[in-house]
């Protein structure tokens, strides 16, 4: 083993096999970013709204509480199926008017109780989530989560 | 210390204790919140007291790579750094936008993507950084003596400016955004900081243990090689449910058991090296420090990762309590105990005076890394319930985490001894003056470094 793998030897393996690796990996991204848009998240239009909800849903560091598709801070509930979860993923005015009155109602001041922030957002912005989180909500996301509580 | 530019280090060191001082004190807080959640809550709520914890933790540990580079890389090369006057320009750049950011945060302004929250002219400042400490280091580098050690670390640090071009790329579609920023989070954690950190961990098994150069870097090339073959695929792992294709499922299961060796192997390496070395070397808690990061990485990066990795297992513990116990152990095992090794290694030296007080820097270790087992436990412990209640049985989210109250309030007692450990560490490290208390070991058969 020592004569055989001299330092050099493992360079060599290091330095090719990292190029190889990358290589791969590249041409699996490539295939990937094909697939989300022509496939897994083609289930609704990337409309404007949607996009403008994506950056309430960032200026406001949303995901440092909640978690989206199973990823953020796990402090608060998953949103990423929220809108299924009230039973309003089909119907837009339905999911606006539920997200206002929720966000609307916060902090809830329940003594032990975690409290989500009161966000002053105008009804375009709300909106915006609405159908951003509906937008997510459409996602293929190889059937997770298992369950409806997220 | 034997050349001067090395001095550089030192205030890298000492603003990346600075920010681990907020990180801590950040995460304490947090854990509190879990325990009561009203506290706080109007003033300074979760969502950016979470930010700056996870901040200030990043900013922190690059700062200590970067100080590390500055203080391994003279001695490597056998030559003063390219430019010092650079090397301080940088760490301003650095600290105003640290500085800056933990101030906009304060005031409400944050945004983008999660760890990636800076605003986008710290995000500059970063980038600027990054290629102002790329061109002084390479520059010494090349001008000097090339060791596997400098390459590795180079090439590590190199890839990991190169990837932060994606913190600026945001696609409005949130499955790419998703896809492209794990480029940032995990080819960073799973694969550049990996080449950084075994080099470093290289360097210091060389000086404490004196063990032949050629046999440690033939080590290092197999440790990392194993780390990127089997990390560059393995970012597969976060590309179960986030809308990309199934065969992530396979490629993410397989290459990320594979994440599994590099870290048994480093740990394997500093074992192996201590017991082969012949030098006692006198900073025993730098060599405490370099073994528990190795081992305490095996366990938190490699075995709490493989854990919950395989992709039946993850499609019920995905985002829960389990990932936050994997993230705590493996980030302290991997990077946090790897910069306090190299901090208690090198600043002594930088000092100028003996190892000093190693007692008491000893100690934080234990405190601290028995504050994170215990935390570890508790939260796979909570996160095991949870998967169950939340994943299986289909509880709401807010039930569970009633449920889960108890867990919480043990993991805020591991969090206060993590915090006492780590004050402990600081105050170690800069404040304690009298001399060495132990005396150090026989003679050296081999002359010490």
């Amino acid at each position: 083993m020592a004569e055989f793998l001299t330092k050099s030897r493992a360079r060599n393996i290091f330095y090719g096999g990292s190029i190889f690796f990358v290589v791969v990996f590249v041409a699996m991204t490539v295939h990937s970013h094909k697939y989300v848009v022509e496939t897994s998240t083609a289930g609704m239009e990337l409309s404007e709204a949607v996009v403008h909800g994506k950056h309430i849903w960032e200026e406001n560091s949303c995901i440092n509480c909640h978690s989206l598709h199973g990823e953020g801070a796990y402090f608060a509930p998953e949103v990423g199926n929220v809108m299924t979860r009230w039973g309003v993923l089909e119907d837009p005015e339905d999911a606006f008017e539920t997200l206002k009155g929720w966000i609307e109602a916060q902090p809830s001041g329940t003594e032990g109780r975690r409290q989500m922030p009161r966000y002053e957002l105008t009804d375009e912005d709300i909106r915006g989530l609405a159908e951003f989180l509906r937008w997510a909500d459409q996602t293929d996301t190889q059937g997770w989560p298992p369950t409806e509580a997220g | 210390m034997k050349y001067q530019s090395q001095k550089v280090a030192y205030w890298y060191f000492l603003a990346a204790l600075a920010l681990f001082c907020i990180q801590v004190i950040g995460g304490l807080l947090a854990g509190w919140i879990y325990v009561s959640p009203n506290f706080l809550s109007e003033l300074l709520p979760f969502n950016v007291i979470r930010m700056i914890h996870t901040n200030a933790l990043i900013v922190w540990l690059l700062l200590g790579f970067f100080g590390a580079a500055y203080f391994l890389i003279p001695e490597e090369s056998e030559r003063e750094i390219y430019s010092t006057k650079l090397a301080y320009i940088q760490l301003i750049i650095l600290l105003i936008g640290t500085l800056g950011a933990v101030g906009s945060y304060l005031v409400g302004i944050h945004g983008g993507r999660e760890f990636l929250e800076q605003p986008l002219w710290v995000k500059f400042g970063i980038l600027v950084a990054a290629l102002i400490f790329l061109l002084n280091i390479s520059m010494t580098v090349l001008a000097g003596r090339k060791t596997a050690i400098t390459g590795v670390l180079l090439m590590g640090l190199w890839l990991l400016s190169l990837l932060w071009v994606f913190a600026f790329i945001n696609p409005d579609n949130l499955s790419l955004d998703k896809m492209y920023w794990w480029f940032v989070v995990h080819l960073w954690v799973e694969a550049t900081w990996e080449l950084v950190m075994a080099a470093i961990l290289a360097f210091l098994l060389l000086k404490l243990t004196g063990v032949d150069r050629e046999v440690v870097e033939k080590w290092l090339y197999v440790i990392v090689a194993t780390a990127l073959f089997s990390g560059i695929l393995g970012t597969g792992h976060h590309f179960y449910w986030i809308g990309l294709p199934g065969y992530w499922q396979w490629v993410g299961s397989i290459f990320s058991t594979f994440e599994v060796i590099p870290f048994f192997l480093m740990m394997s390496f500093a074992f192996v090296m201590v017991w082969k070395g012949r030098k006692n070397h006198p900073n025993k808690a730098a060599l405490l420090w370099s073994l528990g990061s190795s081992t305490v990485a095996f366990f938190g990066a490699g075995v709490w990762g493989f854990l919950h990795t395989l992709h039946g297992v993850n499609f019920y513990s995905h985002g829960t309590q389990i990932t936050a116990a994997h993230g705590h152990l493996a980030f302290y095992g991997a990077y946090v105990a790897l910069n306090l090794a190299i901090f208690s290694y090198a600043m002594p030296m930088l000092r100028e005076r003996a190892p000093y007080n190693q007692v008491l820097n000893m100690a934080s270790f234990w405190l601290m890394t028995g504050g994170m087992a215990f935390m570890t436990f508790v939260l796979t412990f909570a996160g095991t319930i949870q998967t169950h209640m939340q994943r299986v049985v289909g509880d709401y989210y807010m039930e569970v985490q009633e449920s889960l109250s108890i867990f919480y309030m043990m993991r805020f007692g591991a969090g206060a001894c993590v915090v006492t450990g780590a004050l402990l560490f600081i105050y170690s490290l800069l404040v304690v003056r009298r001399d060495e208390i132990i005396a150090p070991g026989p003679a050296n058969p081999v002359p010490g470094e």
